[in-house]
């Protein structure tokens, strides 16, 4: 999308090269892609037209800059726009401010499966692991088991999240009902509460609201009610990331109800682009202050708009998958192997080694779409970690003599190593002068700089070399050393310099 | 079968909202007025906001303005006819029944697997469609395999407690292809009609959480011949366009065999599944319109888009 977008860019406004500022009509042109874009991101349509007007009134007249393709000229703008929209005017102090007498009360709210009895959890975790303590009181008298749910989330904060004071719990599981018959339970349940966290004298109250229709008129009232009766500190809403157009109409619903103060956007490890926050963010003008990035009870992170931005313009992500890959490589042990690949010692088992971490982090489509450039190539391509069992399965049917030194490997043995990994004589024969030719490029490429790597992997491309297994595959033109030719081998390598340098 | 009873009064009252917003709303834009340039714009501005998908819209869209600029299609009603069409095009005649087992024959259950993301509102949905399988007068045993979220084995017993069904439930905690293990076991001994499982949310991006899924429908698929026999993914109304790569995923996975669309009793226009049948090709089986056991109807393409441009 992101090459696209450029592309986009750069021929609309090169027709009127020579004049060196950007006109309207260009730009309009071109902002049409970005239109685009914004709408399978699931951004409101109203909020798409107004933000491309935005940038269509930024743009013109701008001079061209000489060091920049208009292009990125272009996208620079799009992308300022997008980080402005969503980070304006938030209030400096991120997080969830205290407030003197405590207990500071929090009230979350969203439509039903949001995520907000998770979110709780975290939000709890979040704040003992700064040293607060939490009150977590069960609100949602109406779906089943929601107490039972909310009690056991306390009981996993605490036992996962070891800093700071113990989580506690308030629920009265007598007051749940059958749906409809609760209502207005609830602010009795969160007044209890409210008393019984001032009596344990805790820092913060987090009241974990019913799920309900925005279009619900009496669960609407009942948070009504609860905010009128506790005047909560902060009401959070929680939104599902993955939210389409509708999103305006609850956050709208919401916000008129209750006074959003902030959001909590959730499933963002989805692969959703995510159009929904800067809707959101649009209609309540409330800040967008976490995202929700995963089932464990510390999967939570304060927002940041340059991240979602590129995401939601489909830039890819490498922030993310430097995340990514610092959850799943070992420190020592990518140390080792880059040390390893100096002296061209890499074996079969390193490979193999190597090859399983890549995998663990996910899908290679997925990790692969996060790279700048190679997410729209990907976007009809259909790739099959298959070959990738396939090689492992070579691998594995190595002898350990094997693994140590290709160069054993004569007609017979790769003969038997097909026949025990059901493939070809010729799948092993590239496999093997594959794995040759990436130990004496890893080798010639520790001993240089920069250029020389890059120098070095264009000509490892032009040899049709590639990372052992994706060959076929038609991801990756090669050549031209632009972002396209990039290797998932380099990619890897990239990570892990990235690794090694934090 | 109680579930065809009444149906086109109910998909009418639950798609009221989608009528009032979108249909009626694009029924009173196009009915007795000329087509031009502004009319196309607010026209493609209605299907996205319906979340149909920008390539569906724009591609409808270029229909009409095709037709348009040729002359052909100069008046608002034959807008509403083409769109129709069009619409329903994308709905082909499917079977949009459950597959039953031939039970009676061989004796084995009807194994219905139920699979989504987080908060898609799966476990509503199993209780839903128990409720429309006991009101048919089938037995029905339900699994809760669902052992990885706290309280949601505890929300499915509490289901089956007021609709008096059966249930087997997993430890918290455990292995859920076990549990679905045990569930068939329990099914065959007990001679139920229907074993209903439900299992935790996941997104389609957790790749573990994915094979566990396919492990656990291939155990069903050993446990009990034919099974399972269908194969539902809960989708919620209000999701965008990362539906389709749900419906996308989750085929790969589990080999979907039909949709169950929750939660269109909102402002969602639920116009995704639209979406969805074009990347993915399966057909909505039921949709969602309230909260309580009751309120699930069988989706029926026609009446769905007739219900969204009706009056």
């Amino acid at each position: 999308m992101f090459d696209r977008l450029s592309d986009g860019f750069n021929s609309a406004i090169k027709k009127l090269s020579g004049r060196g500022t950007i006109s309207e009509s260009n730009v309009r042109e071109a902002m049409e892609d970005v239109r685009t874009a914004l709408l399978e991101a699931d951004v409101h349509y109203e909020v798409v037209e107004e933000f491309t007007e935005n940038v269509v009134e930024q743009a013109k007249g701008q001079k061209v800059l000489e060091s920049l393709k208009p292009g990125q000229q272009m996208i620079g703008i799009v992308n300022d726009e997008l980080i402005r929209l969503m980070s304006q005017g938030d209030d400096s102090q991120p997080g969830i401010p205290r407030v003197s007498p405590g207990p500071t009360v929090i009230m979350m709210c969203g439509l039903q499966g949001s995520g907000k009895t998770t979110t709780c959890g975290k939000l709890a975790g979040y704040l003992k692991k700064r040293g607060r303590s939490v009150m977590l009181a069960a609100a949602d008298l109406q779906r089943p088991a929601a107490i039972d749910q909310l009690e056991t989330v306390v009981q996993t904060v605490n036992a996962e999240i070891t800093t700071g004071p113990a989580a506690r719990f308030y629920g009265e599981k007598d007051k749940a009902a059958e749906y409809g018959k609760a209502v207005g339970v609830a602010v009795k349940v969160c007044q209890n509460a409210a008393s019984e966290a001032r009596k344990a004298g805790v820092d913060t109250l987090i009241l974990d609201t019913a799920g309900r229709l925005h279009i619900n008129d009496e669960l609407m009232t009942e948070l009504r009610s609860v905010n009128k009766a506790l005047s909560p500190h902060q009401i959070l809403l929680v939104v599902d990331a993955m939210t389409g157009q509708d999103a305006v109409n609850s956050a709208k619903a919401f916000h008129e109800q209750l006074s959003i103060d902030g959001v909590i956007l959730t499933k963002f490890d989805s692969d959703t682009r995510g159009g929904a926050a800067l809707t959101v963010r649009k209609i309540t003008g409330a800040p967008l202050k976490f995202i929700g990035t995963g089932e464990h009870v510390d999967k939570l992170e304060e927002f940041h708009a340059d991240r979602i931005a590129s995401r939601i313009l489909g830039m890819g992500d490498v922030v993310s998958l430097v995340e990514k890959a610092q959850q799943e490589v070992n420190e020592e042990e990518a140390e080792e192997m880059a040390a390893k690949m100096a002296k061209g010692e890499l074996t079969m088992d390193d490979f193999l080694k190597q090859l399983r971490t890549l995998r663990r982090m996910g899908p290679m489509k997925q990790l692969l779409g996060m790279l700048p450039g190679v997410g729209s190539m990907l976007k009809d391509v259909d790739i099959d970690d298959k070959q990738l069992d396939r090689v492992e399965g070579m691998v594995n049917s190595m002898t350990p003599e094997e693994r140590k030194s290709v160069k054993k490997l004569d007609q017979s043995r790769r003969k038997r190593i097909s026949t025990g990994s059901g493939t070809k004589v010729e799948d092993v024969s590239r496999l093997t002068k594959q794995f040759d030719m990436i130990s004496k490029m890893s080798k010639q490429m520790s001993g240089v700089g920069v250029k020389g790597k890059v120098a070095a992997m264009r000509e490892l491309q032009k040899s049709g070399g590639s990372l052992p297994g994706m060959e076929g595959m038609p991801m990756m033109p090669g050549g031209r050393g632009s972002t396209k030719s990039q290797s998932p081998k380099r990619g890897f390598k990239k990570r892990k310099g990235g690794k090694k340098r934090r | 079968m109680a579930l065809l009873k009444s149906v086109f009064g109910k998909v009418k009252k639950g798609l009221e909202r989608t009528r009032d917003t979108f249909a009626s709303g694009l029924r009173s834009m196009l009915l007795g007025r000329k087509l031009d340039d502004e009319l196309i714009r607010d026209l493609e501005k209605r299907l996205i906001q319906a979340d149909i998908g920008v390539q569906t819209a724009l591609r409808l869209i270029a229909g009409i303005k095709a037709d348009y600029k040729a002359g052909k299609m100069t008046r608002g009603e034959q807008v509403l006819d083409y769109l129709k069409s069009e619409l329903k095009a994308l709905w082909p005649e499917e079977d949009r029944r459950i597959h039953f087992a031939d039970t009676a024959s061989t004796g084995l259950p009807t194994v219905i697997l139920v699979a989504g993301v987080n908060g898609a509102g799966k476990t509503t949905s199993v209780a839903k469609i128990a409720k429309s399988l006991v009101d048919d007068g089938k037995s029905v045993l339900l699994a809760a395999c669902d052992t990885y979220r706290a309280g949601a084995v505890r929300q499915l017993e509490i289901w089956s407690e007021r609709l008096g069904v059966q249930i087997v439930k997993g430890q918290q905690g455990g292995d859920p292809a076990a549990a679905a293990f045990d569930a068939c076991d329990a099914a065959l001994a007990r001679k139920v009609d229907v074993l209903l499982i439900d299992t935790a949310g996941r997104l389609q991006t957790q790749d573990p959480l994915m094979r566990q899924l396919t492990k656990i429908r291939d155990v069903v698929a050993r446990k009990i011949e034919g099974a399972p026999h269908e194969v539902l993914l809960v989708l919620d109304a209000t999701t965008g366009q990362n539906a389709v790569q749900q419906a996308k995923k989750f085929s790969e996975a589990i080999d979907v065999t039909g949709l169950f669309l929750a939660k269109l009793d909102g402002t969602a226009k639920g116009g995704v599944v639209i979406a969805v049948h074009e990347a993915v090709g399966v057909p909505v089986k039921f949709i969602g319109v309230g909260e309580r056991p009751e309120d699930v109807e069988p989706f029926d393409p026609d009446q769905f888009i007739e219900a969204m441009f009706a009056e």
